[in-house]
């Protein structure tokens, strides 16, 4: 698996990507968030799980309270349409724009495209190589909130 | 707290037998035969090893099983330790009850589905809730938005159950509710549903599922914490152990702790473990333990490693009789069964060619009916993408009438048993949940062991090791990680009518405008003072408080006021 290291050289200093990891809605079923948040700590990146069942609004409040660099959100209980996009308008009325939004789970294809217009990228669902995730985070990170062109 | 000797006991019980085993012929042709073969044709993998992370051997002959007694451990059906099976007869008296798990959007939505499937040959009812209502939210409740009837149907009061059973008499069906946190709300809206049909409680038959341990192991689908929940699933089966002589009150799950990355093992270990701390509770209740031991049922997980999960089942039940004979002292027989129901796995579908899913699902259903499971939940090709289709769900109850129709196979008992791999194989899997009781018994028992989050870890690490053995391809997938090809919206999916929340919602405002508000808030009341005093039954104020059209939301929140949240333990 994608083992190698995502920290990369900010102009001024070495920087880890800090990501919340949150299920934001009445679903438990935590299997694959935990098994990304190692896949993300084991690919060096600063990961912080928000737990279980917080609303959309607590989990922007605590991205804004951790200062964290991206927000990934899985859901697998249908509700992503709604859930999403509510931490995304939060977000944005607490002060956290720059804070980039991830989604994963049981999402069809009409969807994933709405969510894509929303600013919400990724979208992926089951059986979707770790590397994918991983990739797809850091490159976006790097590129919209590092405004770092290349990885070195 | 003194801790439990006999697991490790009868761990060294089991192994101490096998210092006898006598395995020279097995060397001879390992050495002479197999050995130079390997060297010059070099096998597909370095080691093989099932899921539970067992080492297997290239065969299996009469020499692996000599220290397994034909008579004692494996014996004959309906005949302790019941390894073969639970029944004399089996599958050539009566077939596995055809059971299929459905629900969604409105009640209304759920209605049509189950009489479809009933008018298709199903023998008995399954309901999926959505997500508000297994939490304990109402249609209305801020929380719900957007969740409502998604995963399956919603309840929010006793009208919603009525319609979900209208016209399916209840004295003739048997019903499986999968419902945990709630589960006493949505049994007392059962028995009012039949009592409005003129059906009295003790003619109802069928199951909540009202796992909680579970629940903090792996759904995680609380609404209280443990103590709270346990105290309500005892005052469960003391008022089911007197009233409802033919419902099962609880029905103890593997599945959900396989579906959360368990393996075969973890999945046997904790499902039993969370079984014997129920016999616990009614036994600390002051019940006879032959007197409720009977009414306890499980429900196991079957997944693609098909030998493995048939000798799952098998250790599972010789586990069961064993230890409610020698540690529980039952003397009926029938405290010593474990009749289980089955779900083929879940998590084992794949989104990518979804059609593929239909040979999963019917190699695992197999597994199952070798495994002598007493009823079978057969998934549909398409529940990777989204809840099934009609057609979907018809060909997924087709898939087990084959194999009980065309094949055969229901006609001859345990028809592996014997199997030199298969006999040795179950023995491994004994041999590992004695183990893990051991470890749960050094963790300060079951109830520390999840509170310290010892137990989810376990699960949680397999997961993530599982996940890496599939990046690597070591654990191939088909269609995933191998044999992929480009597609492009492979099948249609189930949508779910928007109009389902909206219903919902309407229909709960218009009942609190038109139910007697006097008596929702005196049974509500009733209800807190039975929380508040263990010594009082709740069922009887549940069942109070439904009838008079409390919400599913509103005694829940009782609940919440009066025992507080439950907070998980650090998982990483």
């Amino acid at each position: 698996m994608g083992r190698a290291t995502v920290v990369v050289k900010n102009k001024s200093r070495n920087r880890k990507i800090r990501i919340l990891v949150a299920k934001p809605g009445l679903d438990g079923h935590d299997r694959g968030a935990l098994v990304l948040c190692r896949a993300f700590r084991d690919a060096g990146m600063e990961v912080i799980y928000a737990g279980l069942l917080p609303t959309p609004e607590q989990v922007a409040r605590m991205a804004i309270d951790e200062d964290v660099d991206v927000v990934a959100l899985s859901l697998l209980n249908g509700a992503h349409m709604t859930a999403f996009p509510r931490v995304k308008k939060m977000l944005e009325e607490y002060g956290g724009k720059d804070i980039l939004v991830v989604g994963g789970g049981i999402i069809p294809d009409d969807d994933r495209v709405k969510l894509e217009k929303l600013g919400i990228t990724g979208n992926y669902g089951p059986g979707t190589p770790l590397k994918t995730i991983i990739k797809h985070i850091t490159d976006r990170v790097m590129r919209e909130r590092w405004k770092i062109k290349k990885q070195t | 707290m003194k801790k439990d000797e006999y697991w490790a006991s009868k761990l060294k019980e089991l192994t101490l037998k096998e210092s006898k085993i006598n395995n020279a012929e097995y060397k001879k042709w390992e050495r002479e035969i197999y050995s130079r073969w390997v060297k010059a044709n070099k096998e597909r993998k370095d080691s093989f090893k099932n899921t539970s992370g067992i080492e297997l051997k290239p065969v299996y002959t009469h020499e692996d099983v000599q220290h397994i007694d034909p008579l004692h451990d494996i014996g004959y059906p309906g005949e302790y330790p019941f390894t073969r099976g639970v029944y004399p007869s089996m599958y050539r008296g009566r077939l596995w009850t055809m059971r299929m798990f459905s629900g969604f959007g409105a009640p209304e939505d759920t209605n049509k589905r189950l009489k479809y499937l009933l008018q298709h040959g199903e023998t008995g009812l399954s309901i999926a809730f959505d997500m508000p209502t297994l939490y304990g939210y109402d249609a209305d409740d801020p929380r719900s938005f957007g969740e409502v009837g998604r995963c399956g149907v919603n309840v929010t009061s006793l009208d919603d159950m009525k319609i979900i059973f209208d016209g399916i008499p209840l004295d003739q069906v048997s019903t499986s509710m999968t419902i945990n946190a709630p589960a006493a709300v949505l049994m007392a809206m059962y028995i009012a549903v039949a009592e409005e049909q003129g059906v009295a409680p003790e003619k109802l038959r069928g199951t909540v599922q009202t796992d909680i341990l579970k629940e903090y192991i792996a759904q995680k689908e609380w609404a209280f914490p443990p103590e709270a929940h346990l105290r309500i699933i005892r005052d469960m089966m003391v008022y089911s152990t007197r009233n409802m002589p033919l419902w099962n009150y609880i029905s103890i799950s593997g599945y959900h702790i396989r579906e959360a990355g368990a393996n075969a093992i973890q999945e046997l270990s904790f499902t039993l473990a969370d079984g014997f701390a129920y016999v616990d509770l009614g036994v600390n209740a002051g019940l006879p333990v032959d007197s409720f031991a009977p009414r306890l049922s499980f429900f196991f997980n079957c997944t693609m490693n098909f030998f493995e999960e048939i000798a799952k089942f098998r250790a599972a039940r010789k586990i069961w009789a064993t230890v409610m004979k020698e540690k529980y002292h039952a003397k009926d027989p029938r405290s010593m069964l474990l009749r289980f129901h089955t779900q083929t796995s879940g998590a084992s579908l794949t989104w990518q060619q979804p059609m593929n899913n239909i040979i999963r699902t019917a190699i695992e259903a197999l597994a199952a009916v070798l495994g002598g499971t007493q009823s079978l939940h057969t998934n549909s090709y398409d529940e990777a993408w989204a809840l099934p289709t009609e057609k979907a769900a018809r060909i997924a109850l087709r898939t087990q009438q084959i194999i009980a129709e065309e094949t055969g196979i229901p006609d001859v008992i345990d028809p592996l048993g014997g199997s030199y791999y298969l006999e040795w194989l179950t023995r491994e899997m004994e041999k590992g949940f004695y183990r893990y009781m051991e470890k749960i018994e050094e963790a300060g028992g079951l109830l520390e062991a999840i509170k310290s989050g010892y137990i989810q870890r376990e699960i949680a690490n397999t997961a993530y090791e599982t996940q890496k053995e599939i990046e690597d391809k070591e654990r191939i997938i088909v269609g995933v990680n191998a044999y992929r090809i480009k597609e492009k919206k492979p099948i249609d999916i189930l949508t779910i009518d928007e109009r389902a929340q909206k219903l919902q919602i309407e229909r709960v405002q218009r009942l609190k405008k038109t139910r007697n508000e006097a008596d929702v808030k005196k049974s509500l009341e009733e209800l807190r003072e039975a929380f508040l005093d263990s010594k009082t039954n709740v069922m009887y104020p549940m069942i109070k408080a439904v009838k008079a059209k409390a919400t599913l939301g509103e005694i829940m929140q009782v609940g919440r006021e009066v025992y507080g949240p439950w907070a998980e333990p650090q998982l990483l």
